[in-house]
């Protein structure tokens, strides 16, 4: 696990805590030498964002606002970064948000609000910000985006989500077919679950947790570190053949 | 060996920024302690972590205040 991308710049967008996969993706790419940035959602998140940063090896000072529900907000953040670093080699979009009300229950009861809402921070916002970090990647890039199975097929109490995680799938294929031309490749990794704040949202997780130990062909559940290795993969040259594809690091679960 | 309500008073008073001589039993989480709702969720994963248990959703619904907690951790000990 030493691919070396020293020298190479990289966007984490969505750390929450030190529980985010997005908190996972950015300590490998941090063992891996990478210069970070880092933008969060919120003032809420911006002390716990900056007290894990310096936590990190390497150091990385830029830590940005992106409310990726405002053209306007993502295009100032891509801006900054463009006049402080300039160049970036990759991105990880590590963004999801529904209402907490809408991941049990039925799916057939989701507001339409509600799946607006689900839609828009955790599909469109990959959209939007492929938009403007493209012309930051003029020696080329890596975009990954986070999903999960449940945008492939029904998982219980996901609802609202599974489908925003679909439209972000095919958001990357179409992306992947839209960027290759400027040598930018875009790559969604599906992780199993993962104890995080946004997962706690989601109906009787622990259950979902269980089932995975039971099941799955590693019959162990995914840790942040599998999937920040395989983001560093991505982010690599490593993986110059790939793009448009969704590499699941979830135990094998995905085969059952 | 520290007790349970000296174990939980720390998860409380480094997840919240507060300072011990608030966190009382009667002291409710989001009334006087002053946390939101994620707050919350943060403070039942640390209390999973702290006590390696799992607290499921209906139980944690049911735990306004530091001696909600404290009872409820206790019963499961």
């Amino acid at each position: 696990m030493s691919i070396s991308l020293a020298g190479k710049t990289f966007v984490i967008m969505g750390v929450a805590n030190k529980r985010s996969i997005a908190w996972g993706i950015a300590r490998s790419l941090d063992q891996s030498g990478a210069r970070l940035i880092f933008t969060y959602a919120g003032e809420r998140f911006e002390k716990s964002v900056r007290d894990l940063v310096a936590t990190l090896d390497g150091n990385h000072e830029l830590v940005l606002p992106c409310d990726v529900t405002s053209d306007e907000d993502v295009e100032k953040c891509f801006t900054s970064i463009k006049e402080q670093v300039g160049t970036i080699h990759g991105l990880a979009h590590c963004i999801a948000f529904a209402k907490t009300e809408e991941l049990a229950g039925d799916f057939s009861d989701t507001s339409r609000d509600g799946f607006l809402l689900a839609q828009n921070i955790s599909a469109y916002s990959l959209t939007i910000i492929s938009k403007y970090a493209k012309p930051l990647m003029a020696e080329g890039g890596s975009i990954v985006a986070l999903t999960y199975i449940g945008g492939e097929r029904v998982m219980p109490n996901y609802n609202v989500m599974g489908v925003a995680k679909a439209s972000l799938e095919m958001s990357v294929r179409y992306l992947a077919a839209d960027l290759g031309k400027h040598n930018i490749r875009v790559n969604a990794i599906s992780s199993g679950p993962i104890r995080t704040l946004s997962a706690k949202g989601i109906s009787d997780f622990n259950t979902i947790l269980h089932e995975i130990e039971e099941k799955a062909p590693l019959h162990r559940n995914t840790t942040p570190e599998e999937v920040g290795d395989t983001a560093v993969f991505l982010f690599s040259e490593m993986s110059r053949g790939i793009t448009g594809e969704t590499i699941h690091v979830d135990s094998g679960y995905h085969v059952l | 060996m520290a007790t349970v309500l000296e174990r939980v008073t720390k998860v409380i008073v480094d997840r919240l920024g507060v300072e011990e001589s608030e966190v009382k039993l009667e002291a409710s989480f989001t009334g006087d302690l002053g946390a939101d709702s994620l707050d919350v969720v943060e403070l039942v994963m640390e209390l999973e972590d702290e006590f390696d248990m799992e607290i499921s959703d209906e139980d944690a619904e049911n735990m306004s205040t530091v001696g909600d907690a404290v009872k409820y951790i206790e019963s499961k000990q």
